[in-house]
C-alpha cells in the first residue's frame, strides 16, 4: 500500500499530459504546482523529519532562482574599491548546478546560525534572512535590475555528451523535467529518513537530551538537514527561473514561503507523501477556485482551511486518512499517550 | 573492557559545585567510582542527584570543579562527545523516542555503531551495515527482555518497560559505564526484582554502574558502595551496612517529610540482604522478558 | 551634527511606536507561550480602525485612537476564544501556523473589503512643522510620541500596580502554580491576549495617519516587531521597549548613514547578529536551567 500509492500516482502524473490534450493553462498550473512542491518536500525535511519550523524557505529557493538565472544570464557588478565582477553567460544547466549548491551553503550558513537556538528564534531568524535577502534583490539594481526583474532567462538546456541536446520550450518539456526532478528528491528523501541519518533526526525531534546521549550530534545533524533541505528548495527556484523565464524580487514573498507551509501540514508533515499530496492539493486548489473568486477571497479560504486542518487533522491529509482508512486493531493502544507519573525533582 | 589498573577510578568527580543564579544545586561534590562497581548516589529530594548526573554527561556546565572520565577531563565536552568516551546514561522522565516503535528506538540508539555516509545512502551503499544494525537491535532487545514489544510504539509502552528501553538505550552505545536515573521509580516490586538482576548481568559484563534512586531496599541490595547526598553536599559514603547506621544519613532522611521519613525508616529496618554475591544470574534476561509479559 | 539631531528626534518617535508593537508581541509571547502572527494584521486593523473611526463615524481624531485602541482590544479577546482556547496544551507550532493562518485571513479579508489602494486618515493638526533649533518635528509626530508613552506608561501600571498585573506576572512564572493560587488561567490568557492586540492596533492607530493606510502594512511591522522582541530577549518587558528605540535607531542611522533602501533590513541584521553574539537577548538575566 505504501508502495503501491507513490508508484500510481507517479504513473497518474506521468499520463496526465496526454489526458490534458496540452491544455497550457492547466499545464502550466501543473508545473508551478510541481515546483512549488518540491519546495514543501524540501521544507518537509526540515519541519517534518527535524521538527524545526523554517519560515524562510523561500529564501533558499529564491536564491536558487536568481543565482541561476544570472548564471546564465551573466551580470557586470562594481563591488566598491575599483573591483569590477564580469561575468559572461553559462550554459543554463550549470546555472542549476550552481543554484543547488549556493542554496545548501545558505542553508549550512543558517543552520550553524540558528541551530545554537531553536523553536520560536529559529523560526524568527529563517523569516529575517529571507527579508534580507529580497531587501538584498530589490535593492542591489545593479546586480539584479531590482523591481524591474530580471527577464529573458534562457531555457534549460539538457544535453548528453554523444546524443545530442534538447532545450526545455515547451510546457510538456517542463513538466515533465519537473516531474523527473520532483520524482529524484522523493527518492533522496525516502532514502536519507529510512537510513542512519533519519534516525538521528527523528531521535532528536521526539526526545532531543535522550538523542544527545546516545551519541547523536545534534548540531551536525541538523546543519546536514538545512543543507540538503536548501539545496532542494535551490533546485526548485533554479527549475521556476528558467520555465518562467523572468523573476522578480516578488520571488521572495513570505506569502510562498505559506504557501509551502500549507502544503506541508495539510498532506502531512514527516510523512513522505504529505507534501506530495499537500502540494498538488493546495496548488491545484487555486486553479479550482479561480473562476468562482477574486484572489484575496482565495487567500482567506487558504487561511481558513489551514485552520481548519490543523483543528480537525492536525496530523494532516495523508495520515489523517489512513488513519480512518486502516481499522483500528483491537487492543490497540492510543499512541503517545502513556501516563508518566510526576517527577519527582532531586 | 576498560583500559585502566583496577585500583585506578573509572569516573571521578572532583570537587564540582553547580550553582544557578544564587541557589546553590551542589555544594562541593567529590568521590570516585571504580572499575566494576555498583555505586548508589542517595539523598533526599532535592539533594543535587539529577543535577550531579546532568553535570557528569554534559547536560550542564559546573561552576567549579572537574570530572574526570578515564582519565579524560570533561570539561567543556558536549554530551554526545561524552558518549562517544564510554560515559552512557538513563533519563530520569522521558527515557524513550515516543512516537518510534520499540525496535527502532533501539535503532536510534545505535547510531555510533556505525558511520555510514550520506553518500552511501544515497547511493544504496549502507544495507550490509544496516543489517548488521537491525541483527544488534534484535540481540540488545533480547537482553532486556523486551523482544515481544518490538513492533510496538515506545510512548504507549507501561512505564516500568519505558525504563527497559531506556537501558537498552543506553547499552546500545556500549558504554564502559552506565548512569542510572532512578531506573525502577514506578515499577513494582516484581519488575523491581528482575531489573535488580539485569544490573547484575550488566556489571557481570564489566560495566561499572553508578545508580540515583529512591528505591532503599533496591539500592541496599545492589550497591557495592553507597554516597549519600544533602543540600548539595557529600554527607556519607560507604558500604550499605555502614550508611544504614550513619547517623548522619538518619538524619538527612528525619529531617524531611514523612515520605523521606518513611523511606528511611524502611531502609533502615531492611534485614540484611542474603550475602550470595551474584545470586543466580543464570538467564536474567529470559526472567526480565517474563516479568514484562506478566 | 544637526542631521544627527534630527536622527535622534526621528528615532524617538519612531520607537515609541516600535515599543509599543514589541511589548504587546514579548507579553503574549512570556506569558502564553505563543509567537503570534496576527500580530501584523492586528496592526493593520488598528489603522484602519482609527481611518473608519475618524471618515465613516466621524468620531474625531482624539476620540478615534481609543476606539480604535478597544477594537484591537476586543478582536484580540475574540482570537484568543475562538482560536487559541481550543488549542492551549498543543505545541508551539501548532498554535503558530494557527495564528498565521489567522493572520492570513485578517489581512486578505481587509485586502478584500477595502481594496489595495492606500487611505489617508486626516489629522487635526496644522501642517507647519514645529522648529526647534535645527529640528522640525511635525506636531502630529510630537502627539504620537507623547501617545505611545502614555500607553507604555500605562502598560506599566497595568502589570505592576493592579491585580490583573499581579495575576499576569504569576501566570508568566509558572502557570501551574498560578492556577493552584486561584488565578483564573484562562481568563488571564484572554486578557493578555487582548492587551498585547490592543497595543498592535494601538500602534497602527498612531502610525497609520503618520504614513497611508494600506492592507499589506502589517507584514513589514510585524516583523519589525518580531526583531524587537529577539532584541530585548523574549517575553522581557522592559527589553521590548528598550529594543523599539534600538530598533528605530538602526533603521534611522541606516536609512541616513547608509541607503535608505537598506532601512527595513536593519531589524533583521540585528536579530542575526544579536543571535549570533547574544542569543538570549541583550537584556536576559540568568536562567535557571533543567
Amino acid at each position: 500500500m505504501t508502495r503501491l500509492l507513490p508508484l500510481a500516482l507517479l504513473a497518474g502524473l506521468a499520463l496526465l499530459p496526454l489526458g490534458l490534450d496540452a491544455n497550457p493553462y492547466l499545464l502550466n498550473a501543473l508545473i508551478t504546482t510541481g515546483i512549488l512542491t518540491i519546495g514543501a518536500m524540501s521544507l518537509n525535511l526540515l519541519l517534518g523529519f527535524t521538527g524545526q519550523l523554517s519560515l524562510g524557505h523561500i529564501a533558499f529557493f529564491g536564491i536558487g532562482a536568481y543565482v541561476s538565472a544570472l548564471t546564465s544570464l551573466g551580470f557586470e557588478v562594481e563591488l566598491g574599491f575599483g573591483i569590477r565582477v564580469v561575468h559572461e553567460p553559462w550554459p543554463a544547466a550549470l546555472g542549476f548546478l550552481l543554484a543547488v549548491v549556493a542554496a545548501g551553503l545558505c542553508g549550512w550558513l543558517i543552520g550553524r546560525l540558528s541551530f545554537r537556538v531553536r523553536g520560536a528564534y529559529f523560526v524568527i531568524v529563517t523569516i529575517s534572512f529571507a527579508e534580507v535577502v529580497r531587501l538584498v534583490a530589490l535593492n542591489w539594481v545593479e546586480l539584479t535590475q531590482g523591481p524591474l526583474a530580471l527577464t529573458g532567462i534562457p531555457a534549460l538546456t539538457l544535453g548528453l555528451p554523444g546524443l545530442g541536446s534538447w532545450t526545455l520550450r515547451t510546457k510538456v518539456q517542463n513538466y515533465y523535467l519537473v516531474l523527473a526532478v520532483g520524482t529524484l528528491c522523493y527518492l533522496m528523501i525516502a532514502r536519507l529518513v529510512g537510513s542512519r541519518f533519519g534516525r538521528a533526526m527523528r531521535g532528536l525531534k521526539e526526545n532531543e537530551s535522550l538523542a544527545l546521549s546516545v551519541g547523536i550530534n545534534a548540531t551536525r545533524t541538523l546543519t546536514v538537514a538545512a543543507v540538503i533541505s536548501a539545496a532542494m528548495a535551490g533546485a526548485a527556484g533554479s527549475l521556476y527561473a528558467h520555465y518562467l523565464r523572468i523573476i522578480d524580487p516578488d520571488v521572495f514573498l513570505f506569502a510562498t514561503t505559506v504557501t509551502m507551509v500549507i502544503m506541508v501540514v495539510g498532506g502531512g508533515k514527516g510523512t513522505l507523501m504529505g507534501p506530495v499530496v499537500g502540494g498538488l492539493v493546495f496548488g491545484l486548489l487555486p486553479v479550482a477556485l479561480r473562476p468562482v473568486m477574486a484572489p484575496e477571497a482565495q487567500w482567506i479560504v487558504f487561511g481558513l482551511v489551514l485552520i481548519a486542518i490543523l483543528f480537525v487533522m492536525p496530523r494532516g491529509l495523508v495520515p489523517g486518512l489512513a488513519g480512518l482508512l486502516t481499522p483500528r486493531r483491537r487492543g490497540e493502544a492510543p499512541t503517545g499517550s502513556a501516563i508518566q507519573p510526576v517527577e519527582v525533582r532531586s | 573492557m576498560t583500559s585502566s589498573a583496577p585500583e585506578s577510578p573509572i569516573l571521578s568527580v572532583e570537587h564540582v559545585g553547580v550553582r544557578f543564579g544564587g541557589l546553590v544545586a551542589i555544594a562541593d561534590l567529590h568521590f570516585d567510582v571504580r572499575p566494576g562497581e555498583i555505586v548508589s548516589l542517595i539523598g533526599p529530594n532535592g539533594a543535587g542527584k539529577t543535577t550531579a548526573f546532568n553535570v557528569m554527561t554534559g547536560f550542564l556546565r559546573p561552576s567549579q570543579g572537574v570530572v574526570r572520565f578515564r582519565g579524560t577531563a570533561l570539561t567543556g565536552l558536549q554530551p554526545h562527545e561524552i558518549v562517544r568516551l564510554g560515559l552512557s546514561r538513563t533519563f530520569q522522565r522521558t527515557s524513550v523516542f515516543p512516537d518510534d516503535t520499540v525496535f527502532d528506538n533501539v535503532m536510534i540508539g545505535l547510531h555510533r555503531r556505525t558511520r555510514s555516509r550520506l553518500v552511501d545512502t544515497l547511493l544504496g551503499r549502507d544495507r550490509a551495515a544496516e543489517r548488521r544494525l537491525r541483527a544488534e537491535a534484535r540481540d540488545l532487545l533480547d537482553r532486556v527482555g523486551l523482544t515481544a514489544r518490538a513492533d510496538e510504539k515506545a510512548g504507549a509502552l507501561a512505564y516500568g518497560e519505558q525504563r527497559l528501553v531506556g537501558v537498552a538505550l543506553a547499552l546500545a552505545t556500549e558504554p564502559a559505564m552506565l548512569l542510572l536515573d532512578e531506573p525502577v521509580s514506578g515499577m513494582n516490586a516484581s519488575e523491581t526484582r528482575v531489573f535488580v538482576r539485569l544490573i547484575r548481568a550488566i556489571r557481570a559484563r564489566g560495566v561499572t554502574i553508578l545508580l540515583v534512586e529512591h528505591d532503599m531496599p533496591m539500592v541496599m541490595e545492589v550497591s557495592d558502595r553507597i554516597a549519600v547526598l544533602n543540600y548539595g553536599r557529600l554527607i556519607a559514603q560507604g558500604a550499605p551496612a555502614e550508611i544504614r547506621s550513619d547517623p548522619a544519613v538518619i538524619e538527612a532522611y528525619l529531617g524531611q517529610g514523612s515520605a523521606a521519613r518513611e523511606a528511611a525508616m524502611r531502609a533502615a529496618s531492611v534485614p540484611t540482604p542474603v550475602p550470595a554475591p551474584m545470586p543466580v544470574p543464570a538467564t536474567p534476561e529470559t526472567a526480565v522478558a517474563e516479568a514484562s509479559h506478566a | 551634527m544637526d542631521q544627527l539631531l534630527q536622527h535622534l528626534v526621528n528615532t524617538l518617535i519612531l520607537g515609541g511606536t516600535y515599543a509599543l508593537l514589541g511589548i504587546g508581541l514579548t507579553l503574549i509571547f512570556g506569558i502564553m507561550n505563543v509567537v503570534n502572527f496576527t500580530h501584523g494584521a492586528l496592526y493593520t486593523m488598528g489603522a484602519y480602525l482609527m481611518y473608519l473611526a475618524v471618515t465613516a463615524l466621524g468620531l474625531g481624531f482624539f476620540l478615534a485612537l481609543p476606539a480604535a485602541i478597544l477594537g484591537g482590544l476586543l478582536l484580540g479577546a475574540v482570537i484568543e476564544f475562538v482560536l487559541l482556547r481550543p488549542l492551549r496544551g498543543s505545541d508551539i507550532d501548532t498554535t503558530m501556523l494557527v495564528m498565521i493562518g489567522a493572520g492570513i485571513v485578517l489581512q486578505s479579508g481587509t485586502l478584500w473589503i477595502f481594496g489595495g489602494v492606500a487611505k489617508s486618515v486626516p489629522t487635526p493638526f496644522p501642517d507647519a512643522p514645529l522648529h526647534l533649533g535645527p529640528v522640525s518635528v511635525s506636531w502630529l509626530r510630537l502627539f504620537v510620541l507623547g501617545a505611545a508613552l502614555a500607553l507604555i506608561g500605562l502598560t506599566y501600571a497595568l502589570i505592576n500596580r493592579t491585580r490583573l498585573g499581579l495575576a499576569m506576572r504569576a501566570t508568566f512564572q509558572d502557570h501551574d502554580t498560578a492556577a493552584l493560587m486561584g488565578v483564573n488561567v484562562r481568563l488571564i490568557y484572554t486578557a493578555t491576549f487582548a492587551i498585547g492586540s490592543s497595543l498592535a492596533a494601538a500602534a497602527g492607530a498612531l502610525l497609520g495617519p503618520v504614513y497611508v493606510v494600506f492592507p499589506q502594512m502589517g507584514g513589514l511591522a510585524e516583523l519589525k516587531a518580531f526583531a524587537i522582541v529577539i532584541l530585548g530577549g523574549l517575553g522581557n518587558i522592559t527589553g521590548a521597549a528598550i529594543g523599539g528605540f534600538i530598533l528605530a535607531l538602526a533603521e534611522e542611522l541606516g536609512a541616513g548613514y547608509i541607503s535608505s533602501g537598506y532601512r527595513d533590513a536593519m531589524g533583521f541584521l540585528i536579530i542575526i547578529a544579536v543571535l549570533v553574539f547574544r542569543p538570549t537577548g541583550l537584556f536576559a538575566r540568568a536562567e535557571r536551567i533543567g
